[in-house]
C-alpha cells in the first residue's frame, strides 16, 4: 500500500517536472481529455536528461506509462510501457511520447536543446576577469553513470577541453572533488567519489596537466547539487566537480 | 482461500507448492530464533506496578518512570511473554509476603515468573527493592531478590530499573547479559553539519558527542566503550578521529592521506580496520588502536569499504568490495587471504558479524537494476551455509545495521517513515521500533557491552 502511494506521488511529482518543462520551453502538453469512468486513463511522462547537448552529443529518453496498451515516441517507433534509450538529434527536437489505452490517450512531451559547436576558445586577454573566474567559466565538470567511476565516452571532449584551458594556464591549482547521487551506502558512496575524482585526474594527468596541481577529494552523497530522488537530478549528482585554490 | 476448496488434480501440486512456501519461512525463521538466543518459546512473566513503600510526595512521578521503564526493557528484551496487567489479582505486591503462588500460577495470569516490588523515596535518596519469583515453585520460589539506593530522580530511577531488568534478563535468558543498559551511537544532521550523537538503547537521553562542525560519520564505539572512532571531513579530506570519554575531549589519531572512512574495531580493541585510498584506491587496511603499524590486507581494482570483525574469533573480516562493479559482501582472514563471495547478486553493503560469531546482516537491494522495485533491506545471513532471510518488509531504504551485544536484537537506519530515522527489531525481524524523531539520523552503532 505504501509503494503504490509512493509510486502514484512519483508519477503525479513528474507530471509536474513536465508541466514545469514544458512551461519553460512554450510548450503546453495537450490537456488531458476527461477520463470516460470505467477505463482507467493512461498516463504518460517523458524526460530527457539531460536535456541540452552539444552537437553530436547524445541524451538519454526516459519514459513512463500506465493503464496503456499502446505507447509510441514519435521519430522513434512503438516502444514498451517504460524505459529508457540514447538518443542524438541533430538539432534540437521536442519528443512526443504517446499512451493509447482502453481508457483514452494520453501524451507527453520533452525538448532537446542541440547547442551549435562550441566557438574557439575566448582570448585569454580578458584581462576584466580574475583567474577563478576564468576557471569556473572554462573547466566544465565530468559526469559519470551510475555507479560507474570510469570516463564516460560522450565526457572525453570535455576533459579534452578542461586539460587544454589548465595547459594554457599553468599557474592554477585546484581540487576535483567526487560527487555521488544518493542512492547506495554513505562509506560506499565515498569510495566511489574518490575514485571518480582520481579518474578525473588520471585523465588530466595523461592529456599532459601536471599532477602536482591536481588535488582529489570524495564527498561522497554529502553535499548534492540537486536534492530530487529523480534521474535527472542524480545525473547532476555523479560528477568530478572542479574547485579552484590557486 | 475459496479456490483451495475445490482441490482437484491440477491443482494439487500448485497447492503443495503452496503450503511448502509458508511453512519454509517459520522454518528459517527457527534457525535465526535458536541461534540469536531469542528462543523458540517464550517465558510468560508478569510484573505488577511496583508499589510505593512510604509517604514521600514524589513517589507516584518516580513510579510511573520506574514501572514504564522495567516493563518496556522485559518487554524488549525478546524472550518474553509479558502476561496482561488485566489478568492480574486485585491487590498490590509490594514484598514476598503479599504473594498468593496459586492467584499468578493458576488462569488467568497462568504466568511462570512473577516480578514485584516497591520503592520509596526519602530525604534525598530513593530506595527501591525488587523480587523475581518462580510461583510454580512454591516450596523454593525466590530466583532474585534485590535493593538499589540512588538520587532521587527520574533519570537514576531509569538507571535502578534497566539494572534490575538486565539482572533478570540475565538469570531467565540463558545467562546472557541483557542490553537495558547499553547505548547507541549515531550520525544526527542538523544546520547543514553531522556531528555524533548517542542515546540509550531505548531511544531516550538522546544528546551530542562531537562538536566538530563538519561532517563527521561511520562512529564505531570501542569494545570497552572507552573511544569512539569514525570518519571525518577536515575540509579536504576525510581523517580517522578518535573521542576519548575517559578525558570527555577528542584525542589525536594519526593522519592519512587520501579518503579514510569506516573504522571498525577488532573484538580485543587492540587493533582497527579501515577504508583509506592513500595508495590511489580505496582498500582496507588495518592499525593498531595506537595508529601505528599500518597494513593493507586487500589489494583489487573499485571500492573496498566497510570492515566489520568476527567478534567472536577477531581472525576474519566481513566488507564491502566493488571488484566486479557492483558492492557485494565479501568475508577474508585477517590477514587478507582466503576470500570469500557471500551474495553473488545485487547490491549489497554495511555487513555487520554477529556477536557469536555465526551471523551476517546488512543491506541488499536484492532485485537491482532497470525496472527493478529498488526497495534497500536488511537480511541476515547464516555464515555457515549462506542461507539468509529477509528482516525488513516495510518499504524505505534500509541500511547500516548494527548488533546489540546480547545478538538479539538490531538497530539500522531506515527512511520508511519519511525521513531518515534510527530504528530497532529483534534479530528475527520481528518488534520493529523507530527510536529517533527529530531532524536526520543514520549510521547507528550499538555499543558493546
Amino acid at each position: 500500500m505504501k509503494q503504490l502511494t509512493m509510486r502514484s506521488s512519483a508519477l503525479v511529482f513528474a507530471l509536474g517536472g513536465i508541466l514545469f518543462l514544458g512551461a519553460c520551453h512554450k510548450k503546453q502538453p495537450p490537456p488531458p481529455p476527461p477520463p470516460p469512468p470505467p477505463p482507467a486513463a493512461p498516463t504518460a511522462s517523458l524526460t530527457a536528461s539531460p536535456d541540452t547537448v552539444d552537437k553530436g552529443q547524445s541524451t538519454t529518453l526516459t519514459w513512463q506509462t500506465s493503464n496503456a496498451t499502446d505507447v509510441s515516441i514519435d521519430g522513434i517507433g512503438a516502444v514498451q510501457p517504460s524505459g529508457t534509450q540514447q538518443v542524438t538529434p541533430a538539432e534540437s527536437t521536442t519528443y512526443t511520447l504517446n499512451a493509447k489505452g482502453a481508457g483514452g490517450t494520453q501524451s507527453a512531451t520533452a525538448r532537446v536543446t542541440v547547442n551549435a559547436p562550441p566557438p574557439p576558445p575566448a582570448p585569454t586577454t580578458t584581462s576584466s576577469m580574475t583567474d577563478e573566474q576564468m576557471f569556473a567559466q572554462n573547466v566544465k565538470d565530468i559526469y559519470f553513470d551510475y555507479d560507474k567511476s570510469d570516463m564516460r565516452g560522450d565526457q572525453q571532449s570535455v576533459i579534452q577541453a578542461d586539460a587544454a584551458f589548465l595547459q594554457q594556464h599553468p599557474n592554477m591549482s585546484f581540487t576535483v572533488e567526487g560527487h555521488c547521487d544518493e542512492r547506495g551506502s554513505t562509506e560506499y558512496n565515498l569510495a566511489l567519489g574518490d575514485s571518480r575524482a582520481s579518474a578525473v585526474k588520471n585523465a588530466l594527468v595523461a592529456a599532459g596537466v601536471s599532477a602536482d596541481r591536481v588535488k582529489t577529494t570524495s564527498l561522497g552523497k554529502e553535499r548534492p547539487f540537486c536534492t530530487e530522488s529523480n534521474e535527472s537530478c542524480w545525473q547532476q549528482n555523479r560528477r568530478g566537480h572542479f574547485v579552484y585554490s590557486k | 482461500m475459496k479456490p483451495a476448496l475445490r482441490i482437484n488434480k491440477m491443482a494439487a501440486p500448485f497447492l503443495t507448492a503452496l503450503v511448502l512456501m509458508i511453512v519454509i519461512p517459520s522454518a528459517a525463521q527457527d534457525w535465526i530464533k535458536t541461534g540469536t538466543g531469542l528462543g523458540v518459546e517464550r517465558v510468560r512473566i508478569a510484573v505488577p506496578d511496583f508499589k510505593a513503600s512510604s509517604q514521600d510526595p514524589r513517589n507516584s512521578e518516580l513510579l510511573r518512570t520506574f514501572n514504564d521503564t522495567l516493563w518496556n526493557d522485559l518487554n524488549n528484551a525478546g524472550i518474553f511473554e509479558l502476561v496482561s496487567k488485566s489478568f492480574y489479582p486485585l491487590g498490590q505486591v509490594g514484598a514476598p509476603a503479599d504473594v498468593k503462588f496459586e492467584t499468578w500460577s493458576a488462569p488467568p495470569p497462568n504466568t511462570a515468573m512473577l516480578v514485584f516490588g516497591n520503592l520509596a523515596a526519602n530525604a534525598n535518596n530513593v530506595i527501591v527493592q525488587g523480587w523475581l519469583d518462580d510461583v510454580k515453585n512454591t516450596a523454593n520460589p525466590q530466583v532474585l531478590a534485590k535493593q538499589y539506593t540512588d538520587v532521587a530522580n527520574a533519570q537514576q530511577v531509569r538507571i535502578i530499573a534497566h539494572k534490575f531488568a538486565d539482572e533478570i534478563i540475565f538469570r531467565l535468558g540463558g545467562g546472557i547479559n541483557g542490553i537495558a543498559e547499553t547505548q547507541i551511537y549515531y550520525v544526527n544532521a542538523r544546520g547543514g553539519h553531522k556531528e555524533i550523537w548517542a542515546m540509550d538503547y531505548d531511544g531516550a537521553n538522546q544528546h551530542p558527542i562531537t562538536t566538530l562542525g563538519t561532517i563527521s560519520l561511520s562512529p564505531h564505539i570501542s569494545p570497552d566503550g572507552s573511544r569512539l572512532a569514525f570518519s571525518s571531513f577536515n575540509g579536504s579530506n576525510w581523517e580517522i578521529r578518535m573521542f576519548s570519554f575517559d578525558l570527555n575531549r577528542m584525542v589525536s589519531f594519526p593522519r592519512f592521506s587520501g579518503t579514510n572512512t569506516s573504522p571498525s574495531w577488532s573484538p580485543d580493541g587492540s587493533k582497527l580496520a579501515f577504508s583509506s585510498s592513500r595508495s590511489g584506491d580505496n582498500e582496507i587496511y588495518i592499525v593498531d588502536q595506537s595508529g601505528g603499524n599500518l597494513h593493507r590486507i586487500t589489494n583489487s581494482r573499485g571500492p573496498d569499504v566497510s570492515p566489520s570483525w568476527n567478534r567472536k574469533t577477531g581472525s576474519e573480516l566481513a566488507w564491502v568490495s566493488g571488484r566486479t562493479g557492483l558492492p557485494r559482501i565479501y568475508t577474508m582472514g585477517a590477514d587478507g587471504t582466503n576470500v570469500q563471495q557471500m551474495i553473488d547478486q545485487g547490491y549489497g553493503v554495511s555487513p555487520a558479524w554477529s556477536p557469536n560469531g555465526q551471523f551476517l546482516v546488512f543491506s541488499w537491494m536484492r532485485h537491482y537494476g532497470a525496472g527493478a522495485p529498488g526497495s534497500e533491506d536488511i537480511y541476515i545471513m547464516d555464515i555457515a551455509n549462506k542461507q539468509w532471510v529477509q528482516l525488513t518488509h516495510d518499504g524505505g531504504r534500509n541500511d547500516f545495521p548494527s548488533w546489540s551485544p546480547d545478538g538479539r536484537h538490531i538497530v539500522f537506519q531506515s527512511n520508511r517513515s519519511g525521513s531518515l530515522q534510527i530504528w530497532t527489531m529483534l534479530a528475527d525481524g520481528t518488534n520493529q521500533k523507530q527510536l529517533t524523531t527529530s531532524g536526520n539520523n543514520s549510521e547507528p552503532d550499538w555499543s558493546w557491552k
